[in-house]
């Protein structure tokens, strides 16, 4: 069966290193990584990428007050993915608008500011916040959004780990094609560096990033990496079928070709290579593609000793067959890894390939471990591409999901 | 503790809970959400923080003395004055 054809008609983004797609990706092109360090609750000071937009430029103080700090990512990206795609809500049926926000995890935050306010009344509940509940549901991201926006239609989020950016775009998709609503907004968002208790969480994995300067401790396929350096920000697509981006003329940025979405099946934490490669080639299929069709692939690895690993042996083995490799590269080297809004970032730096065929590089590699030497890895500086055609994005997360993301350069 | 010293502090706590609002000509005598944009959350934290900042409790059978200023100034002066 002939699917609909979905596009890419708008991009709002915050990142450690950039709060518009022109910063962040002018940044990636100069090397210029955004994680500085940062206070963490009972920990001391760590790593991390945190975001300078101004929450004041879509909402009132009260509404900052209110909301979460993931809501509040969210309404900024949201409100510059709509201005990006010319799109006025003002004169469309908002109850035809979908938003699907992907999150690794939602509520830690706002549960441990509670419970260390409680602490400093002898663990008194009375001092609970009324506000705990609408700041901690699963959806609160994407109801912020749609309390903002007016949007009446169907809004809310997908836990998926960290492969659940990509899957706020790939759902999206499937509800535009099933005809369940008009126009999308689709990303992914993260407030996690906000909680101690992910930075405690991976420091007992023996997994969280340490390095005296900040800007060189997420350093995915370097021998010296240590550790994921845990990030905040967000960003969200206008997602449309092409008739109606065709008929009010819109910027088309890219085509959704195809997507996979599978399990490991396997462990809690460890990555699964194998299904891994499945999903890749799932997803190159799922577009109508061959391996050879793939210009670009954008890694998951999060600068852990044994995942950038087992992600370079899935991709190497995928492509093993290809005379010239792809351009491999990997964006958490500049903004750590910025959990549920992960692979929804990272795709949009790189979708300006489309137009300059230039390929950010990975930063920080000053000795590239032999286990992750793959082809077509692009180390430290930018690379011309003779073609980018068709870009490949990879999330993975914890308890073995896996998503694969293909997108295509858009032709009428 | 005057009532002139209470209202201050309602208004402190106004000023915290609804930091948009204009709170420089409030009318004493006219029902807060008839002249700020409060809803009944708001009404919640300002409940919340006199507990959390002055150790006062108002039970929900009370909230309705918090309407205006002028009732609020009447219902929690004696409770800040007990308190001293």
């Amino acid at each position: 069966m002939k699917q609909g054809r979905i596009v890419i008609t708008g991009i709002g983004l915050t990142a450690p290193n950039g709060n518009t797609l022109a910063e962040f990706r002018g940044n990636l092109l100069r090397g210029v990584s955004g994680i500085t360090t940062v206070d963490v609750r009972y920990m001391g000071r760590h790593p991390a990428g945190m975001c300078t937009f101004d929450p004041l430029k879509y909402q009132r103080k009260k509404d900052v007050r209110i909301g979460t700090r993931a809501g509040g990512i969210s309404i900024y990206c949201a409100r510059e993915a709509l201005a990006d795609s010319g799109v006025n809500l003002e004169g469309r049926d908002r109850g035809r608008v979908g938003i699907y926000l992907g999150i690794t995890e939602h509520g830690n935050v706002e549960t441990e500011n509670e419970v260390y306010n409680i602490s400093q009344f002898k663990y008194d509940t009375k001092f609970w916040t009324h506000h705990h509940n609408p700041r901690t549901v699963a959806n609160n991201p994407a109801g912020e959004v749609s309390l903002n926006l007016g949007v009446t239609g169907p809004a809310y989020t997908i836990g998926a780990a960290c492969a659940a950016g990509n899957m706020g775009l790939i759902h999206a998709a499937q509800m535009l094609r099933l005809g369940e609503i008009d126009f999308a907004l689709g990303g992914g968002v993260s407030e996690s560096p906000q909680t101690f208790g992910i930075f405690a969480g991976f420091k007992s994995q023996n997994a969280l990033a340490a390095h005296a300067d900040p800007t060189k401790a997420s350093r995915p396929f370097d021998q010296a990496r240590n550790g994921i350096v845990i990030s905040e920000g967000g960003c969200i697509y206008t997602l449309e079928r092409l008739e109606d981006a065709r008929a009010r003329g819109a910027r088309i940025y890219g085509e959704i070709a195809g997507y996979c979405v599978n399990s490991d099946a396997t462990d809690y934490v460890l990555p699964n290579p194998e299904r891994q490669a499945e999903c890749v080639r799932k997803a190159i299929a799922h577009a109508g593609l061959t391996v050879e069709d793939i210009d670009l692939v954008n890694t998951h690895a999060t600068s852990t000793p044994q995942g950038d690993i087992q992600e370079c042996q899935a991709i190497g083995e995928v492509f093993r067959s290809r005379s010239t490799p792809p351009h491999i590269n990997n964006t958490k080297s500049f903004i750590g890894h910025a959990m549920g809004a992960a692979g929804a970032l990272e795709l949009a730096g790189n979708l300006p390939s489309f137009a300059d065929l230039v390929v950010h590089p990975t930063i920080n590699v000053d000795n590239l471990d032999p286990q992750c030497d793959i082809p077509g890895l692009v180390i430290n500086q930018p690379r011309t591409a003779k073609r980018v055609d068709a870009i490949l994005n990879n999330s993975f997360g914890m308890l073995g999901i896996n998503s694969t993301l293909v997108v295509s350069r858009f032709r009428d | 503790m005057t009532k002139e010293d209470c209202k201050k502090l309602v208004i402190d706590i106004i000023a915290d809970i609804a930091p948009d609002e204009d709170l420089s000509a409030i009318k004493p005598d006219v029902r807060l959400r008839d002249q700020l944009q409060l809803d009944s959350m708001d009404f919640l934290d300002i409940v919340m923080e006199l507990r959390k900042r002055h150790n006062i409790e108002v039970p929900e059978a009370d909230y309705m003395h918090l309407a205006s200023l002028e009732s609020c100034a009447e219902y929690l002066t004696p409770k800040f004055q007990a308190k001293a």
